[in-house]
């Protein structure tokens, strides 16, 4: 081990580094241009539509396309247009999406974890397996199955209906669900204070709608698929922390509640701010589901709206507008949510339990 | 060590589900006969999960082999009462199934290869070889990660049209020839990886190149495995760029066929045992490929297993 470390040492100019930099460049030289021919400058180019007035003929850099400033950006947010309702209902979809699917996943996947990975488990695999299996196949197939189940006549409302319950027509039903709660409580319309103000386009009342049913669809989709993914993740976090920590825990007398949330969720920190960061992220870009099944306001969201703008009804400033809009919000969400599980644990606290655990642990173990 | 003592700990684990967790703390060397139905009613919730989980699967399954009247009214039997494969005929004579999954295995296979070799170069060069700059471009692939992918369906669209690369294998197959995450997990291999075997071959006079190809690649066979798997389930399955890179029905990937069967821009809005019988045929190389690997699949995205 040290001895080619020794010869390493003389850096530049040494016979056995020459050409080194030259077949650096080579070799990384296909990701790079690959990078900045189809992801940097195509983002800069898509900004620059943003701000024009291109309409989707010839190409967007010839002389007739005009600079516009921020009028694509003024146009969804905040002038009183039908692209700004739309616009504002693809948030309000997409926000209560995420509301429900981040936490919902990131618990399954963790009560998933923590089950497959007990010791005493018979048929771990085989559990491990079927949790993670709808990871593996296409949006496209999924849907088509959720589609099928979800049917008026589908397995799901066959299943309610031997509960005597008459379960809804789910994906062609627009009712949000938190107005279907108020209807149950007398409240069908909105009351003035909340009909009249607003945001972007949408009344404070209709904020309040809830997910529609049709997303309840799409939410659990997410949560089936995804939790697969997000256990092994857990899993693995689970298996670095091993089975001596589970022992000296049970040797201080913590009972399983205890163990898990003094011992093992601490732990698993840096696995949960993945998790809820990466679910995050992706929960603010549903677009495959909302395209296979056609779109349609109820279902609809600013990363489905991006594209229907642009490709369908042409209004390609608006469109890239709305991406830039979301681009930079999902980055904004990452850095901030990193910001908080920061700030919420000092570090010196956090390397001082783990230190006290391995030391208890390896007390334990002789 | 390991065996006999989380066993005994690990059957109450369970019990809090029905509320009664203080008790058996407090008495834990009675609870034989309660730790025994605690790991039953463990093993109940799990399997009513891994049902939950699977049976969907087995109902389309089913389905796809059920006429269009059975699949409508009776989804959730696993039985049908008459099979037939009109779907799967269907799928082969009157739509262009065997066409579209051509295309996927096509942009597939060259999506896989590239990004195996492009990624594993690229990851190489980052973490091995020194050259200036290459402490900013690897900054860069970091930044490139947190790019969302929804945000570049417009950008690839105005790109490839520029380029004159819309509409053609060539642009579906390009772009997604190399990921930042891809060369990120290279590197991170490489790093982990002592450099000695490959200084013995320095002395012996290789090559950068042939060093690489000979000594280095073959021993990251673990990695590339992964990169194999993560670049052939996600072209596979990619939707997105198909949509905005493409517009002839003759270059339609499974994905972008089968949604449009779906959406009903092919006419077959209603026909479900059609669509399930997609579905389970475009799914089929995927979950090969994931129970071929599944060990694998298993424990890379878990990390290594301890002992």
């Amino acid at each position: 081990m040290s001895a080619p470390r020794a010869t390493a040492r003389p850096r530049r100019g040494g016979g056995i580094r020459r050409g080194e930099a030259r077949a650096g460049y080579l070799f990384i030289a296909p990701a790079v241009i690959i990078a900045a021919v189809f992801l940097l400058i195509p983002i800069a180019l898509a900004f620059w539509v943003s701000l024009s007035d291109w309409n989707g003929f010839q190409s967007p850099l010839n002389e007739r396309v005009n600079f516009v400033g921020a009028d694509n950006y003024a146009a969804i947010t905040t002038e009183d247009t039908l692209q700004q309702r739309n616009f504002g209902r693809a948030v309000r979809n997409n926000l209560y999406y995420v509301l429900l699917v981040v936490p919902l996943q990131t618990a399954l996947a963790l009560f998933l974890a923590v089950q497959v990975n007990r010791a005493v488990l018979r048929g771990r695999g085989f559990f491990r397996t079927a949790f993670y299996f709808p990871s593996v196949t296409s949006s496209v197939a999924i849907v088509i199955v959720f589609q099928f189940l979800f049917l008026g006549t589908g397995a799901i409302n066959q299943i309610l209906a031997a509960f005597g319950a008459q379960g809804p027509n789910w994906l062609n039903d627009s009712r949000g669900l938190l107005h279907i709660l108020f209807g149950a409580f007398g409240a069908d319309s909105a009351p003035s204070a909340l009909a009249d103000g607003g945001m972007l386009g949408i009344s404070w009342w209709d904020w309040l709608a809830g997910p529609s049913v049709a997303m309840t669809v799409l939410i659990i989709l997410a949560i089936f698929t995804t939790s697969g993914t997000f256990m092994l993740l857990f899993l693995a976090a689970l298996q670095n922390i091993g089975s001596e920590i589970d022992e000296a825990a049970l040797m201080d007398g913590a009972g399983p509640w205890r163990k898990f949330f003094s011992i093992t969720l601490p732990m698993l920190r840096p696995t949960l701010f993945t998790v809820l960061t990466l679910g995050l992220i992706g929960s603010w870009q549903v677009f495959d589901q909302i395209y296979v099944l056609g779109g349609g306001a109820s279902i609809l969201t600013p990363a489905y709206l991006l594209y229907e703008t642009s490709f369908n009804e042409l209004q390609w400033g608006q469109g890239a507008a709305i991406a830039f809009i979301l681009f930079v919000f999902i980055i904004v969400l990452t850095l901030l949510q990193r910001w908080i599980l920061r700030e919420r644990s000092p570090k010196k606290r956090g390397y001082a339990q783990r230190a006290a655990s391995r030391n208890l642990t390896e007390g334990g173990v002789r | 060590m390991t065996t006999t003592a989380p066993e005994v700990p690990s059957a109450p684990d369970r019990e809090p589900a029905t509320g009664r967790a203080p008790r058996i703390l407090k008495r834990r060397k009675r609870v034989g006969a309660k730790a025994r139905s605690g790991i039953l009613l463990g093993y109940l919730i799990l399997i009513g999960l891994a049902l939950i989980y699977i049976y969907p699967f087995l109902i389309s399954i089913a389905g796809s082999f059920k006429t269009d009247a059975e699949a409508t009214q009776s989804g959730l039997s696993l039985i049908p009462e008459t099979i037939t494969f009109a779907a799967y005929e269907r799928l082969f004579t009157r739509e262009p199934f065997a066409l579209w999954a051509g295309n996927s295995m096509l942009v597939a296979v060259c999506v896989t290869i590239g990004r195996v070799l492009f990624d594993s170069m690229a990851g190489y060069a980052l973490s091995r070889l020194r050259f200036r700059g290459r402490t900013i471009i690897f900054a860069a692939f970091i930044a490139v990660l947190s790019v969302p992918g929804v945000v570049l369906l417009i950008p690839r669209f105005l790109i490839l049209s520029e380029l004159g690369l819309y509409d053609t294998y060539g642009g579906m197959i390009i772009p997604l020839l190399s990921t930042a995450a891809g060369v990120f997990i290279m590197k991170q291999f490489f790093d982990s990886i002592s450099e000695s075997i490959e200084e013995a071959a320095k002395i012996d006079g290789a090559g950068t190149f042939r060093r690489f190809w000979s000594v280095v690649l073959p021993m990251a066979t673990p990695a590339l495995v992964t990169i194999f798997i993560l670049s052939f389930q996600g072209s596979w399955n990619e939707l997105g760029h198909f949509i905005v890179a493409r517009q002839s029905p003759e270059l339609n990937t499974l994905t972008v066929g089968v949604a449009q069967l779906v959406s009903g821009q092919l006419g077959a809005g209603n026909q479900y045992p059609l669509q399930l019988a997609a579905a389970v045929l475009m799914s089929i190389p995927v979950v090969v490929l994931f129970f071929i690997f599944q060990r694998r699949i298993m424990n890379t995205t878990a990390g290594a297993e301890k002992g």
